[in-house]
């Protein structure tokens, strides 16, 4: 990233020649996103606050999913894709909420957006600490799952799905906390501007995994696969380029 | 070093700042003082690249803000009324997380930070998590993260809130020695003897402009809060 | 700043042809091109549902346009572009659900059915109704409009989404008239030469009345925003 001429070098080489040969200082891109989701992650190993209570919560959801559906071994078959997607949307939606607010709230967002970082850099290194949290909700619930319902989940196309699933779930929830987090309503005004966005992600994993664990055809899962990452590429891309404008001021 | 020229801003229908001239010369300490609301905060938050001006120019050490904010930033040290810390990461931690987004090589960063710490007074405290600081070592952590990459500017909003008279003392000498060997300060506060004391010229900012703008050596502190509430009149009598 | 009266004349001028327009497309809907063969009358109702239809999206791609135009240039009337053309995309796509549900009950024999198609238009309804939460739920004007372009631009991944779904999904048994269809979806019918031709006369009309409300829609914007530029002046006058 800081290698390419930007238009900006090229202004300051008629405003300033003495320096005019130097690039744009900006710290090396993946140092940047490294070291911010490093201590996203430090401090979450340390406190372990957020993810005990995600398991627990994650844990409480299959079980009112199940008293709720009261589900025999037929219907848990095909409800336990949608089971598993909207405990991973709502726990999710909780953990990026605490996430962002937590920065926005302590002014550390600030100290963060001093630094000479590409705000890309600092989206990304965000994204990532919210992505291993997504993941590790979600493997909880495919083992708690596979035991609980009695249906293996462990399934190599499925990860598959999950990891495509969970990509573009975090990227578009993180660019959305971002700025539900300034709203007087934040905790309410996430779902309300999340789920819309993220429902065809969503309709699109339930209905890939509903037909990869029936064991249908390819033709009956591969074009959600191709759908959710044709839908990973668009969200990615377009929080590249949305997310410097949503936290300057 | 810093070149402000009719700076305006505004937040939606409401004007903070309205037109603001102001030079900072490289090596001076400038006390900025002023009412609530008069855009002390607006005027730092611009300069540390943080916020848009509306109108009106910026140059930060001959760079435009906000269009070449990328060259400022990494000349810009900033310490807040916020303590703009990971309070459940260690001291230590907290700076080697700045050290590696200010870009310092890889074998300097530990000695930089031992270094810093041991000059703000916490390095017995370095592998102690933040939250279990007090407010004054919270701050004074606040001051080693702005300085780790050595920058030529810093800039300093209403440091001393919420400090204890210790701390606050402690922190005055601090802020002695940190503004030394040519670097530029700038820092709002509310004290006027204070910003008397530490710093080497005085402005005064009324109702998004500069109202008064003069060396400390020209100003009798014991005057200074007569002259202050005259300059400011028309803000404190409603 | 008087709002200029020539405009005004032209929009005036612009709605009354649109009228015009409106009433010829509606005459030509309901009279000119006979009973369907199969459908009967009910199926007058399909030049309506898809010409709003068109309209909505024509509303939420000037939305796009606006929020990337505003996040470019800054200047507040994208931003009044981008709430209108929300605005009135959501009326219009309602037009759409509304129509299609009249249609479908003698048809499909219900009212609603979760799908694919009918799922995405009701995603694409509530993803521009949260557009304007977020609007209600930012006090600073400045951020608000900065935050509803980027989602004014993200939430057209849901107008996408619709268009998409029935060519990835073929389990559709919503019609699908333009472009080849993979399924045999219930209720679709042969079109005619008069059947097309009434068609192509009210889409354009639904174009021209997406254009010409949203163009009413801003000028009301701009007087609300008058109006209370001027309440402000006046209380500052108090």
């Amino acid at each position: 990233m800081s290698a390419e001429p930007t238009a900006t070098s090229e202004k300051t080489q008629a405003a300033a020649p003495a320096r005019a040969a130097r690039q744009r200082p900006v710290t090396r891109y993946w140092q940047a996103v490294g070291a911010i989701a490093w201590k996203d992650l430090r401090a979450e190993i340390r406190s372990r606050e957020l993810i005990n209570s995600m398991v627990l919560f994650t844990l409480m959801t299959v079980m009112v999913f199940s008293l709720a559906l009261e589900l025999d071994s037929d219907a848990r078959q095909n409800v336990v894709a949608g089971v598993l997607w909207v405990t991973v949307v709502f726990a999710g939606m909780l953990g990026f909420s605490r996430s962002l607010a937590a920065e926005h709230d302590r002014g550390s967002l600030d100290a963060l957006l001093l630094a000479p970082i590409d705000r890309s850099a600092l989206f990304f290194g965000k994204m990532i600490g919210n992505l291993l949290f997504v993941l590790v909700i979600s493997f909880v619930l495919m083992l708690l799952l596979t035991v609980m319902f009695n249906i293996s989940l462990i399934e190599p196309l499925l990860v598959v799905m999950l990891l495509l699933g969970s990509v573009g779930f975090t990227t578009i929830g993180t660019l959305i906390a971002s700025m539900s987090v300034h709203a007087r309503a934040r905790e309410t005004l996430l779902p309300i501007l999340l789920l819309p966005v993220s429902l065809p992600l969503l309709i699109s994993a339930v209905r890939g995994s509903a037909a990869i664990l029936n064991e249908m055809p390819s033709e009956d899962w591969l074009p959600w696969i191709q759908l959710l990452a044709v839908a990973d590429v668009i969200f990615l891309a377009a929080a590249y380029s949305l997310f410097g404008f949503i936290v300057e001021e | 070093m810093i070149e402000i020229r009719k700076l305006t801003k505004t937040f939606g229908l409401n004007p903070v700042l309205r037109g603001l001239d102001l030079d900072v010369e490289r090596g001076q300490f400038l006390a900025l003082l002023g009412p609530n609301g008069s855009g002390k905060t607006t005027l730092l938050r611009i300069l540390a690249a943080l916020s848009r001006p509306t109108g009106g120019t910026v140059r930060i050490g001959g760079w435009d803000l906000p269009a070449e904010a990328d060259f400022v930033r990494a000349q810009l040290g900033v310490v807040s009324h916020l303590p703009l810390l990971y309070d459940t990461l260690t001291a230590e931690e907290n700076l080697l997380l700045f050290a590696r987004l200010y870009d310092l090589p890889a074998e300097e960063r530990r000695p930089r930070v031992d270094a810093v710490l041991e000059r703000v007074g916490l390095k017995r405290r370095a592998r102690d998590v933040v939250r279990t600081f007090s407010r004054g070592m919270q701050q004074r952590l606040a001051i080693a993260r702005a300085i780790l990459h050595d920058p030529a500017i810093l800039l300093l909003d209403e440091p001393y809130t919420g400090l204890d008279q210790d701390a606050a003392a402690l922190l005055d000498t601090l802020l002695r020695e940190v503004a030394v060997g040519g670097r530029t300060v700038v820092m709002t506060t509310h004290d006027l003897r204070r910003g008397h004391a530490l710093a080497d010229r005085i402005a005064i900012l009324s109702r998004g402009k500069i109202a008064l703008d003069s060396p400390c050596a020209d100003i009798d502190p014991d005057a200074l809060p007569a002259l202050y509430s005259d300059v400011t009149g028309a803000a404190t009598t409603r | 700043m008087a709002y200029p009266s020539q405009r005004t004349r032209l929009l005036q001028g612009l709605t009354v042809a649109t009228v015009v327009l409106f009433a010829i497309a509606l005459y030509l809907a309901l009279f000119w091109v006979g009973p369907e063969r199969t459908q009967g009358e009910v199926q007058r109702v399909f030049y309506v549902h898809l010409g709003s239809f068109l309209g909505a999206f024509l509303s939420f791609t000037a939305t796009v346009v606006a929020g990337i135009a505003y996040l470019r240039t800054r200047h507040p009337k994208w931003d009044t572009l981008g709430l209108a053309s929300v605005e009135i995309g959501l009326g219009l796509s309602a037009i759409t659900v509304i129509t299609g549900m009249t249609w479908a009950k003698p048809i499909w024999n219900t009212w609603w059915t979760w799908d694919p198609r009918l799922t995405s238009v009701a995603i694409m309804w509530l993803a521009y109704a949260a557009y304007l939460m977020l609007r209600s739920g930012i006090e600073d004007p400045e951020r608000q409009r900065r935050f509803a372009a980027v989602y004014g631009i993200i939430a057209f991944a849901s107008v996408l989404f619709t268009i998409i779904i029935v060519r990835v999904r073929p389990d559709t048994i919503h019609p699908v008239v333009a472009g080849p269809t993979q399924a045999d979806p219930t209720g679709s019918f042969d079109v005619t030469d008069r059947i097309r031709d009434t068609l192509f006369f009210n889409l354009f009309t639904f174009a021209v009345i997406t254009a010409v409300l949203i163009w009413h829609r801003i000028r009301l914007e701009n007087l609300v925003q008058r109006v209370s530029r001027r309440k402000m002046e006046l209380l500052a006058e108090l």
